[in-house]
């Protein structure tokens, strides 16, 4: 039986007054891909960032109920600890401009002050690079900017970054969004090899890379998780008549 | 209306023609079968054509539906139902057609009385109720409708059961029929198999309105 990773309990977020996540209640099993889709302004981007803790970063932003890692309340971790454990891509790919793809990859560590040997960070460069299929295109230009990447490329580069703090869980806030469809499959493919070590939580506009990426979907509509279920069911027979509605195309 | 909405508005109306068309062969080949029209039987086979027309352009307009909309959820089970039915609508055509060519190679009229004896009739008529009422349940999304086309293939499958006894007993009564007996019997399995793939189509529109699949699960049928 698969066990969960990440739980969310009663889980509500606010901006101010604006309640924009309402009494949410998930699990999400290990080594799955989830997709969290809905139409925009129905809190999924809220929620993903709550599971990291970067939700409460916004000035005014607050929330309530728990978020679970490995059966552990995220608010009682330190922050740092829970974004070393669950990281974060975004929809544009953002490496450090200034820094090398070498630096890139290990930029975690870095910033954390945490010093490695040479080995041990060449090591880590050429594991991350390689679990994100990346590691050959690039492996004699370590040395040259992040920005010199194309598109999918530099994504790629973002989620070996990610992958280099050795995580549990990954969270993506639209991560094809910005790329091409070749750039897009690329990721989509990385996404069935990742999850044999780590969690994917995506937040997808894209209804279709949904079907094709995940095992599981949820599907939020003004703040409120309406439907999760396995995504072969959720894309042949909705239970909700809403989530039917905006997967057929059919929301107004 | 989404243009998804308006592409299986167009592939439903698509169905309805073909099905119309449909039931129409198999009520010419009742009446040219009761009639001896020999001209009406050929016209069943010159439509025949117009059937297999019809499953090509539908075959067609779900491949590009399915390629240029990804459809999902109940579109997804419309189409992969429309598909199914498609292909059951051109084999009864196809079984009308056979019917027509039984009395183009004929060599005369076919004797009346075995129509009775082997119940033809009641044969004919319930295999075009059942095609009726399951257009009917297609076209109103009518589930209800759909399942009670189980019970009323029950009927046809009794006649086809029992006719093989009854025509040789009609065989046995007078040798001369043993032609006109043995078409007889053949007309009765077509129009059985009219009843098999109704109970088909029905299962489709369960499946597509319900989301449930009954086949090969003869409690649930």
């Amino acid at each position: 039986m698969e066990s969960t990773i990440v739980k969310s309990v009663d889980y509500n977020a606010y901006f101010g007054e604006n309640h924009v996540v309402k009494n949410v209640n998930i699990e999400i099993p290990r080594n799955n891909v989830i997709a969290v889709m809905g139409p925009s302004g129905c809190g999924k981007t809220t929620f993903l960032r709550g599971i990291n803790r970067m939700h409460e970063l916004i000035p005014g932003a607050t929330a309530r109920g728990k978020i679970m890692l490995n059966n552990e309340d995220v608010m009682e971790m330190h922050p740092i600890f829970v974004r070393l454990k669950i990281g974060m891509v975004f929809q544009r790919p953002n490496p450090f401009p200034n820094l090398s793809i070498y630096d890139n990859v290990i930029a975690g560590y870095k910033l954390n002050g945490i010093k490695l040997p040479k080995a041990d960070k060449d090591r880590i460069v050429e594991h991350s690079l390689t679990r994100v299929a990346l590691w050959k295109e690039v492996k004699d230009s370590l040395t040259k900017k992040g920005s010199f990447l194309s598109g999918g490329q530099q994504q790629r580069l973002c989620i070996a970054r990610a992958v280099a703090m050795e995580p549990e869980v990954l969270l993506f806030d639209e991560p094809t969004s910005a790329l091409d469809p070749i750039s897009t499959s690329t990721v989509e493919e990385l996404f069935h090899e990742l999850k044999k070590n780590y969690t994917l939580i995506i937040v997808t506009h894209n209804m279709q890379q949904a079907a094709r990426v995940s095992d599981k979907t949820a599907f939020f509509y003004m703040g409120e998780l309406v439907e999760y279920d396995v995504t072969k069911q959720m894309f042949t027979n909705p239970k909700d008549t809403r989530t039917q509605n905006y997967i057929t195309g059919r929301f107004s | 209306m989404t243009q998804l909405e308006h592409e299986i508005h167009d592939i439903k109306a698509e169905v309805l023609s073909m099905w119309n068309l449909v039931e129409s062969q198999v009520k010419k080949a009742r009446t040219a079968m009761f009639h001896f029209d020999r001209d009406l039987a050929r016209e069943i086979v010159v439509k025949e054509k117009r059937v297999n027309a019809f499953e090509l352009k539908l075959d067609r307009d779900c491949e590009n539906i399915f390629a240029l909309y990804c459809p999902v959820a109940v579109d997804l089970r419309f189409l992969l139902a429309v598909l199914k039915i498609n292909n059951n609508l051109e084999r009864i055509g196809d079984i009308a057609e056979g019917i027509a060519k039984y009395i183009i190679e004929s060599h005369g009229d076919f004797n009346h009385t075995l129509f009775e004896e082997i119940e033809l009739v009641t044969m004919f008529d319930d295999a075009i109720s059942i095609l009726a009422d399951t257009r009917i349940a297609f076209e109103k999304e009518d589930t209800i409708l759909a399942r009670s086309i189980f019970k009323k293939d029950e009927v046809l499958d009794r006649i086809n059961l029992g006719a093989m006894q009854k025509t040789a007993n009609c065989i046995k009564s007078d040798i001369n029929l043993v032609n006109d007996a043995l078409y007889v019997l053949s007309i009765i399995r077509k129009l059985e198999r009219v009843g098999d793939q109704s109970k088909n189509i029905a299962e489709e529109i369960i499946f597509y309105v319900e989301a449930k699949v009954l086949k090969h699960n003869d409690e649930a049928s």
